[in-house]
């Protein structure tokens, strides 16, 4: 660390000052960051155990529990009907973790590192969300292979499941969006985790996942019409069943495209506002501080 | 002369609070200034602002001529920050944390590895390169950091409070790599409520208190500005300090202040340190210390703000 190994190499700009960020910089920077998230994921894969697990015992549950009652004695039928629900659950419940985890980076500086760096503002929230399709993955392979072993069959193409992994996928990127605004205006992991659990209970449950409409009571059935999860389970068992896609699909994708539309810039707009304020904001309250203290002790000879 | 950063009227208000109530700075390139002051001062505020995280709700400044709002972007290009907050990654090695930062500046994935390597020699790091962050020392971190910030090569650097929480042989680490900068050229704004740090680094020294700058110049400058030389005593015996207390009384005409057994004074009149040395002659007390100084600059801070009593105000304690 000498002042002469030191000296060449900062002294030097480098980057040319452009004053804007392209599209192609925006996606060049997401896709960086969307790196970053994925090497965590990497380095402790026990982040991916909750969606892992989380389906296994939903789909053991309904299948083994309440299949008998809810799909009227027939488990193979019933099987039939919850995997594509039990999938588009899990993506979603998957969905809601990344806003504790931002809340929990917007407790470090590394926010303030990225904002006070020549990138895309979006691009820290947008790799965050890209990093989790591991998540997705992890947890539609796991269901899957499980599906398989209790007897579940895919009654189409490859194609076709193709196009259910990317819905899924697509959808919980989409949905995501919910959490991250939560995550950037709450900035308590627990709390956010907390809310999102609970405003996806009735979206789930609520919905054609586990039983079909046809024996819902009206205002329900009502509900679960225009239930996002509901429509996505629609479209997912018509491409992995067989059976009526477009419906479901359409209705999906405009619901993704709306939560995107609603929730993208709320969440900007707070990961913007949001960053550690430090004791400037309550002097007095912070009194006990280390920071506080180490002033205090610096003074204390003088009085 | 051209100046690096420069601000005018910086105002901030959190509700009620406010937090900067027009602020000036100006750093000439190739300076570094202390910006000193306790918790609430305003100075991560100020760095917050002029780093382009948040805006200002009056005032202007600019960073190397560009403004920090209407041209955040030429500004991000210019300069490094370095928070009061942990920025690098626990999880990632050194190297990815540094590659990473290299990848968003538009470093190709070479280059990037080629000044992660770089940067953790230079920061003596290299052992710990590919070792996660979490089991890193608080200065190693705090060193990883500083090496994150740097990694665009920028020409302004701001250190908001670099060492606090830092053990003293951490904080002398950090010390050195600030000034290798320095001797580089680049222009650093550092924030501290460490006066020796402020005195050690800087150029000169920004006082800040309750969001107004209170006072600025050379920590010389400051020293004379707050005035009067002080003798300081330590009798040999602790048990002598009230009777020592009590003859500096006597002959300087103000209450003296102890502290661990160091008796200090103003001193008004430059014959009072042979007038104290013979009084303590005839009475047969030893002192282990007897001397002039100038104040210190925690002094200076505390004149210059006056949160706390000043030497001069105060009772003595033990006496």
């Amino acid at each position: 660390m000498s002042a002469q190994t030191i000296a060449a190499p900062v002294a030097a700009p480098t980057v040319e000052l452009t004053g804007r960020i392209t599209f192609a910089q925006t996606v060049s920077h997401s896709l960086a960051l969307a790196g970053r998230g994925f090497m965590k994921f990497m380095k402790s894969p026990i982040q991916l155990v909750d969606v892992i697990l989380t389906p296994i015992i939903s789909l053991l549950m309904f299948v083994y529990l309440f299949g008998e009652a809810m799909g009227g004695g027939n488990t193979d039928a019933y099987i039939e009907l919850v995997v594509p629900g039990v999938m588009v659950m899990a993506v979603f419940q998957a969905s809601v973790g990344i806003g504790a985890s931002l809340a929990a980076d917007a407790s470090t500086g590394i926010f303030d590192r990225f904002r006070s760096m020549p990138i895309a503002r979006s691009a820290p929230l947008i790799g965050a969300v890209l990093a989790d399709i591991v998540r997705y993955v992890a947890c539609l392979v796991t269901l899957v292979v499980l599906a398989l072993v209790m007897g579940y069959r895919f009654g189409t193409n490859p194609v076709a499941w193709l196009g259910a992994s990317a819905l899924l996928i697509g959808f919980a990127l989409a949905f995501s969006w919910m959490s991250v605004y939560l995550g950037m205006l709450i900035k308590n992991p627990t709390s956010v985790q907390g809310l999102m659990t609970i405003l996806i209970l009735p979206l789930t449950f609520a919905s054609n996942v586990f039983m079909k409409e046809t024996e819902m009571a009206g205002w329900l059935q009502a509900w679960s019409d225009v239930n996002p999860v509901s429509l996505v389970a629609e479209a997912v068992r018509g491409l992995l069943n067989g059976g009526p896609v477009a419906h479901g699909l359409y209705g999906s994708l405009i619901w993704m495209a709306a939560v995107v539309a609603v929730f993208f810039p709320l969440a900007m707009r707070a990961y913007r506002k949001s960053g550690p304020r430090p004791a400037v904001q309550v002097p007095s309250a912070r009194s006990s501080s280390h920071r506080s203290a180490s002033w205090r002790e610096y003074a204390a000879p003088l009085s | 002369m051209s100046y690096a950063i420069r601000a005018e009227g910086l105002v901030k208000k959190y509700g009620d609070f406010t937090a900067l109530d027009g602020v000036d700075l100006e750093v000439p390139a190739g300076k570094v200034v202390g910006v000193l002051g306790p918790n609430g001062a305003g100075k991560t505020t100020t760095v917050r602002i002029l780093a382009t995280l948040m805006r200002p709700d009056a005032g202007h400044a600019t960073i190397g001529g560009h403004d920090i709002v209407k041209d955040a972007v030429k500004v991000r290009q210019l300069i490094g920050l370095t928070g009061q907050f942990a920025s690098v990654d626990e999880t990632l090695t050194g190297t990815e944390n540094l590659v990473l930062i290299g990848r968003l500046l538009g470093l190709s994935r070479r280059d990037a590895k080629g000044r992660a390597v770089q940067l953790l020699e230079q920061f003596s790091l290299t052992d710990a390169a590919r070792k996660p962050i979490a089991t890193f020392s608080g200065g190693m971190r705090r060193r990883l950091d500083l090496a994150a910030s740097l990694v665009g090569r920028p020409r302004v650097l701001f250190l908001d409070e670099p060492t606090t929480g830092l053990d003293p042989h951490a904080r002398q680490e950090v010390w050195e790599v600030v000034r290798n900068l320095v001797a580089d050229g680049s222009t650093v704004l550092l924030t501290t409520q460490y006066l020796e740090e402020a005195d050690q680094l800087a150029d000169s020294i920004t006082v800040f208190d309750k969001g107004r700058k209170v006072a600025e110049g050379r920590p010389g400058e400051l020293k004379r500005r707050v005035g009067g030389q002080v003798l300081q005593v330590r009798p040999t015996v602790a048990t002598d300090v009230p009777l020592v207390s009590q003859m500096l009384a006597e002959l300087s005409g103000h209450s003296p202040a102890e502290d661990s057994g160091v008796l200090t004074v103003p001193v008004d009149d430059p014959l009072l340190v042979a007038a104290v040395a013979r009084r303590l002659d005839g009475a047969g007390i030893t002192a282990d210390e007897l001397g002039l100084r100038l104040p210190s600059l925690d002094e200076v801070f505390l004149a210059l703000t006056g949160h706390t009593p000043t030497v001069k105000d105060t009772e003595p304690a033990a006496a």
